[in-house]
């Protein structure tokens, strides 16, 4: 079987679900005749029609809106801003109508929606490009946060998230839309949103992670291996909720956790999780738990980039100090 | 604000003269109707400011001045159509068939308020939008979703002048007419935004003006005569209902209430404004003419008002005598299955709730 990249995922999903489930429309800037500006959205208008597959004007607090909208009649849209920086003029729209109109209507209405992103830095883009602010969205009552890193997450990921009765704000890790690839069957099974996957066994550290640093934490704890330090690597996959009970499992194996995101340091998901070991497992530590993350500040335009992108080193280092600082 | 002088939509004047023949379905029954219900809805917009203030009810705005708008709404639509309202707006919501201890409900700081179903068949209707303006936005997606699912439904929706100033109405105005949605905007223009007049939302001269930009109709309308609001909302509803697309309605009004009940308008606006305004009112002008028709008497007055405070003190009755959420409901509804960490924090609120109930204060 041919290897698709998470992006030709993304794509099967859509086509998939809207081929199964005539309530599921996809709209937003582009994703009509140009397929989404990132082609995630391909082949959809003219297989199922510009009543399904929905050019809107330019304007995102309208796409947040109406998606809201739609989907209170019992329709399953799916939204794609460009980019996550441009979700900031719809934001009222997913906290404030999004994530409430189960709770407001006791039930009456849902809002069963996806709201795709695509995110993160590493492609040379330009400002408001780059950010990682899944943190944002996770802090909000009424909304889960999916962050897929490979084709096989991102065709399940989506499929659950259409098929939620909730709403989802779904990040898809562009720097990694055409780099990784895998084999992905196309038979509409979709994964839960409720636990994180465990991409590598280790007895060392467990290694928590999600999105495009994936790939950095996996060739770090190739390095690592290499040194004799095993890692545990999970993609944390659903950001919120978090599967704590899986990260907790494997800490009682390993005593020593790591957390890479590429997202600002402060308030970050890192942060969270850290928290919640230090409430929930604190004596399953055998280290302080640390973290590899973006830095606090507003995300440079390209030519400085890669200082600030997470580097296999950054997390062999933190790795190290982590397992041989605290033997 | 001459509103003599503006250009606008018209059958019955401020003395309950008619300026413009009546329309073939305004029957004197149907207008008697409508009038019983301005009426109603009016003692009922009065008790739910004694209400509050004597802290049965949260912060309430009212709707005073505004009925003619809002019965037209709620008769004009068809239960199949797709309500989506604004605050202001129990006399629409009530013509419509959801009953006033909604209302009540929702005021008085209980989400099932905005639970429509036990009302019957107003599932799709949306609640009401804090945020001023969004609620446009989500009627764009409903009138778009009753495209697409092509069953000539009609979606409307209401907002104030002060809402046509933000973005979001503007977006909506705009798409509704660049997807040729079924979708009716009526604008409550009542003059003020709290306390910024209309003069300083826009420059525009009628606010039915902005739907030139969008590609579609605009109209004003005289917001406090009954007869024009039903006219031009049916019409309006019509025309989307066969394909043609959306309206812009201006209903032009006046706010004869404060803003709300935590609002004091004297700070902002003259005596001599308001008095000027109440010339203009709609309840009045309907009255004179139904009487000049030989439809209505003073008795009959006398007698709906009786009836009017009977029905609403029964309205009280119930909603006082509403069972409280439980303390944890505000769990029940957030995500269809709550996962294992919120239930453990619905736990704490249980036994928070019990601790406080028991008066356990240590
Ligand atoms: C986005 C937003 N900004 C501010 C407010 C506070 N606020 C509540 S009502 C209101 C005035 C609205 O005026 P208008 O749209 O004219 O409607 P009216 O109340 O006069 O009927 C304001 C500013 C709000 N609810 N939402």
């Amino acid at each position: 079987m041919a290897e698709v990249t998470l992006l030709d995922a993304i794509n099967m999903a859509l086509h998939y679900e809207m081929a199964h489930d005539q309530s599921v429309i996809v709209l937003g800037e582009d994703v009509g005749d140009n397929g989404g500006v990132f082609r995630a959205t391909v082949g959809l208008k003219e297989k199922y029609g510009c009543k399904r597959v929905i050019d809107s004007p330019l304007a995102e607090a309208l796409i947040g809106g109406v998606t809201v909208g739609m989907a209170t009649q019992g329709l399953r849209p799916v939204a794609e801003f460009q980019f996550q920086g441009f979700v900031f003029p719809a934001i009222e729209h997913l906290v404030c109508h999004a994530a409430r109109m189960r709770n407001r209507t006791r039930g009456r209405l849902t809002c069963p929606a996806v709201f795709r992103a695509p995110f993160g830095g590493g492609i040379h883009a330009p400002e408001h490009h780059s950010e990682s602010v899944e943190a944002l969205f996770a802090h909000i009552p009424g909304i889960s946060v999916v962050i897929p890193s490979s084709p096989q997450r991102a065709y399940g990921l989506l499929l659950a998230a259409i098929r939620s009765n909730d709403p989802i704000m779904f990040f898809e890790p562009k720097r990694i839309y055409r780099t990784v690839k895998s084999t992905v069957i196309d038979n509409g099974e979709a994964l839960p949103l409720n636990t994180c996957f465990t991409l590598r066994k280790g007895r060392d550290l467990t290694l928590v992670t999600w999105g495009a640093c994936v790939v950095e934490s996996l060739q770090a704890a190739q390095a690592l291996s290499e040194l004799g330090i095993e890692a545990e690597v999970i993609d944390l996959a659903t950001i919120k909720p978090i599967d704590m009970a899986s990260i907790i499992k494997s800490l009682e194996k390993t005593g020593r956790l790591l957390v890479v995101h590429e997202a600002c340091k402060t308030c970050g998901v890192g942060a969270e999780i850290i928290a919640r070991i230090s409430e929930q497992a604190m004596c399953l530590l055998k280290a302080p738990p640390r973290r590899v993350t973006g830095t606090d500040t507003i995300m440079p335009y390209y030519k400085n980039e890669d200082y600030f992108m997470i580097q296999e080193d950054d997390i062999v280092d933190a790795a190290k100090l982590l397992v041989e600082g605290w033997k | 604000m001459n509103v003599l002088a503006m250009p606008m939509h018209r059958f019955i004047d401020h003395h309950g003269k008619l300026v413009n023949p009546l329309p073939e379905w305004a029957d004197l029954m149907t207008l008697k109707g409508f009038y019983c219900d301005m009426v109603l809805t009016r003692s009922y917009d009065n008790k739910a400011v004694a209400l509050q203030r004597t802290g049965k009810l949260g912060t309430y705005p009212s709707h005073l001045g505004s009925e003619a708008i809002g019965i037209a709404i709620g008769r004009a639509l068809k239960k199949t159509d797709v309500f989506i309202p604004y605050y202001r707006d129990l006399p629409a919501m009530w013509a419509r068939g959801i009953g006033m201890e909604k209302n009540l409900q929702y005021w008085g700081g209980d989400e099932r308020g905005s639970d429509f179903s036990p009302d019957g068949e107003h599932c799709r209707d949306l609640p009401f939008c804090v945020p001023i303006a969004t609620q446009c936005t989500h009627a764009v997606g409903v009138a778009a979703a009753l495209k697409i699912q092509g069953n000539h439904h009609v979606a409307l929706v209401t907002c104030g002048d002060g809402a046509t100033s933000k973005g979001d109405f503007l977006e909506s105005l705009n798409c509704a007419g660049a997807w040729n949605i079924p979708l009716v905007f009526v604008i409550n223009n009542n003059q003020w935004a709290i306390s910024v007049p209309r003069s300083i939302q826009c420059g525009a001269e009628l606010l039915s003006d902005k739907a030139k930009g969008a590609g579609i109709e605009g109209i004003t309308v005289d917001g406090n005569d009954v007869v024009a609001m039903f006219d031009v909302i049916a019409k309006s509803l019509e025309h989307a209902r066969k394909g043609k697309g959306a309206t812009l309605i201006e209903a032009v009004s006046y706010r004869l209430s404060d803003h709300t009940t935590a609002d004091d308008a004297s700070r902002y606006r003259s005596e001599d404004e308001l008095q000027q305004a109440w010339e203009f009112e709609p309840i009045k002008r309907l009255k004179s003419f139904l009487i000049e028709q030989g439809a209505w008497s003073e008795q009959d007055d006398i007698n709906w008002q009786v009836h009017c405070k009977e029905v609403i003190e029964k309205v009280v009755d119930n909603y006082l005598g509403i069972t409280p959420q439980a303390p944890e409901s505000a769990f029940d509804f957030l995500y269809e299955q709550l996962s294992e960490d919120l239930l453990n924090q619905r736990d704490l609120i249980i036994n928070k709730a019990m601790r406080m109930q028991g008066g356990d204060h240590g």
